[in-house]
């Protein structure tokens, strides 16, 4: 039913699927909406974006959720107890600290490192990229070789340079992976912006006088944005055991640091008798990783342009 | 008055070896409709583009309004002057925003206060009404879309309408309508069309004047009483005009 006047209140589904939307609002929640169904059919997708938002939920409340602290052991009567011991739910380390502690505290690290390398990584990569695409010639061309030159050197390797450069410590690591994970982002930005640079809308923007810079900014980046939430969020996982990895290697948090590579590294000396050490922080990296990975294939499927244009 | 609203001297246009235009000169005087025909590849779109600083010019001459356009660059009374209506209507909107959106940029690109007002009265004008104002150009049939990408193109009251084949992506009837509004417009606003077109049929119907042109070259110039008449001096006209009559059973024609 599609009559102006109305004979009853529509409800809030009608509303947001309307044809012809009464305001800028109703048009872009409509779109949101049109996305989330497509997002929501798929359950593995729900399943990764509820382990996220427990991801963030557990973070924001860690002081209140861990039932020991995070820093603190008992170290004269609860080193190394097994998961399931009275009070120590996932055992305790080598210090006597309780593990699933750490683990809820360590997930703020988590949640940091990842947000803070999303936040610099993806819109340098994006900037960068559509630059380049729409620019073309010289500006391209230095733009691009020297992305080629980031993405010659081998990730962690560059990372590790960059952290025994500035030294070890968790916002060096988050500086170091930023650094080594933009290029990708920008080669996808300039690989997006070349298939829109030429096509008649942009070319409707440029007759109507607009300057270059609001139409990378207005008119192309919007274009590259699907694809490029789409890639950030599969490389989270990515990110995440780097950030472990450089832990891992010491280079990254610093004892007493929850951090879950950190606490894997220190499990490892005694990894074959008190196995539940490396473990715990090693299933919670699997967990959010493979929440990340389902969320991005999720994102893939509900925000591809070419499926959601028609 | 002499001069022409809009002339071209001697154009060459070059993409890297390929000259698609090739001393192309053509005066489109004020307040005509002039059309371009040719076949697939023969450079009219690309006159169209060099006029709009879409294509690089490599020599000749450019004149809109008695100002010689140098390159590519136009300042943006020129905007303000010529706008221009692309062949596709499913490529010429952005698929990401609104319509209310993709009219407002022009208004805000050059200033303009009254957005409101003028958003509204160009969609009243290309026969939409406000119920469309929000919506997305994937909730719109071709018609409707080429309707907006004209209400677009003449929200900035140009004077000169550069039209890219308008129709040719769209079926019969929805074409009849869309020519009838840019007749409409054009008699309305007093506009000046250069009107590209591979079907003979529309631009005898809109257009007082047309040249025909080959690769890249202007064959011919003839008005188009004299092409209804078939007064045409070129034999590459007379195919043209045989192929757009379409198919004839052998014996049946004359």
């Amino acid at each position: 039913m599609s009559t102006v006047t109305e004979t009853r209140p529509m409800t809030r589904r009608e509303w947001l699927l309307s044809d012809r939307p009464q305001s800028r609002t109703q048009a872009r929640l409509g779109r949101a909406y049109m996305t989330w169904q497509r997002f929501s059919a798929n359950k593995l997708a729900v399943l990764g974006l509820l382990i996220l938002l427990a991801l963030v939920f557990v973070a924001a409340f860690a002081n209140v959720l861990a039932p020991h602290s995070p820093y603190i052991g008992d170290l004269a009567n609860a080193r190394l107890l097994p998961p399931g011991t009275e009070g120590y739910l996932l055992g305790t380390d080598d210090l006597g600290r309780d593990i699933l502690s750490r683990l809820i505290h360590g997930s703020r690290l988590t949640l940091a490192v990842v947000l803070l390398v999303a936040i610099i990584a993806a819109p340098v990569g994006l900037i960068v990229g559509a630059i380049a695409g729409y620019a073309g010639g010289w500006v391209d061309a230095v733009l691009m070789r020297i992305t080629d030159i980031f993405l010659a050197f081998p990730k962690l390797v560059l990372a590790l340079a960059f952290v025994a450069a500035l030294g070890p410590g968790i916002e060096n690591a988050v500086i170091a992976i930023a650094i080594t994970s933009w290029p990708p982002y920008a080669r996808i930005a300039r690989a997006e912006t070349l298939t829109v640079r030429n096509s008649d809308y942009i070319a409707a923007v440029q007759l109507m006088g607009a300057s270059p810079t609001r139409i990378v900014f207005r008119h192309v980046m919007p274009m590259c944005m699907s694809s490029l939430i789409v890639r950030v969020t599969l490389d989270m996982a990515g990110i995440i055991l780097t950030a472990a990895g450089l832990g891992f290697l010491g280079l990254g948090a610093q004892p007493p640091l929850p951090e879950w590579g950190a606490m894997i590294a220190s499990g490892r000396r005694f990894i074959l008798d008190q196995w539940w050490v490396a473990t715990m922080p090693g299933i919670a990296i699997l967990i959010v990783s493979l929440g990340f990975n389902l969320l991005g294939d999720g994102l893939r499927d509900a925000l591809d342009p070419r499926e959601s244009g028609q | 008055m002499t001069t022409a609203t809009v002339s071209t001297e001697n154009l060459v246009v070059t993409y890297d070896e390929f000259k698609a235009l090739d001393d192309v000169s053509i005066d489109v005087a004020p307040g005509e409709s002039f059309g371009l025909v040719g076949e697939s590849g023969s450079g009219k779109s690309t006159l169209l583009r060099a006029v709009a600083g879409l294509a690089p010019v490599t020599s000749g001459k450019i004149r809109v309004h008695d100002r010689v356009l140098v390159g590519n660059r136009r300042d943006k009374a020129f905007y303000r002057d010529v706008q221009m209506v692309f062949q596709d209507p499913y490529g010429s909107l952005h698929p990401r925003q609104t319509i209310d959106r993709q009219l407002l940029e022009p208004l805000a690109i050059h200033g303009v206060a009254d957005g409101e007002r003028r958003i509204l009265k160009a969609l009243d004008e290309v026969g939409l009404g406000s119920g469309f104002r929000f919506r997305y150009p994937h909730q719109l049939s071709g018609g409707q879309r080429q309707r907006i990408a004209i209400a677009r193109a003449l929200i900035l009251e140009p004077a000169i309408l550069l039209l890219d084949e308008p129709t040719s992506a769209l079926d019969a009837s929805v074409q009849a309508e869309v020519l009838n509004l840019l007749e409409q417009v054009r008699r309305d606003r007093k506009l000046t069309f250069i009107m590209v077109s591979h079907d003979l049929g529309v631009v005898t119907h809109m257009c007082d004047r047309l040249a025909v042109m080959q690769n890249g070259r202007v064959v011919e110039r003839l008005s188009s009483a004299d092409l209804v008449a078939g007064r045409i001096g070129e034999d590459y006209t007379r195919n043209l005009m045989v192929a757009s009559k379409g198919f004839q059973r052998k014996g049946a024609a004359a």
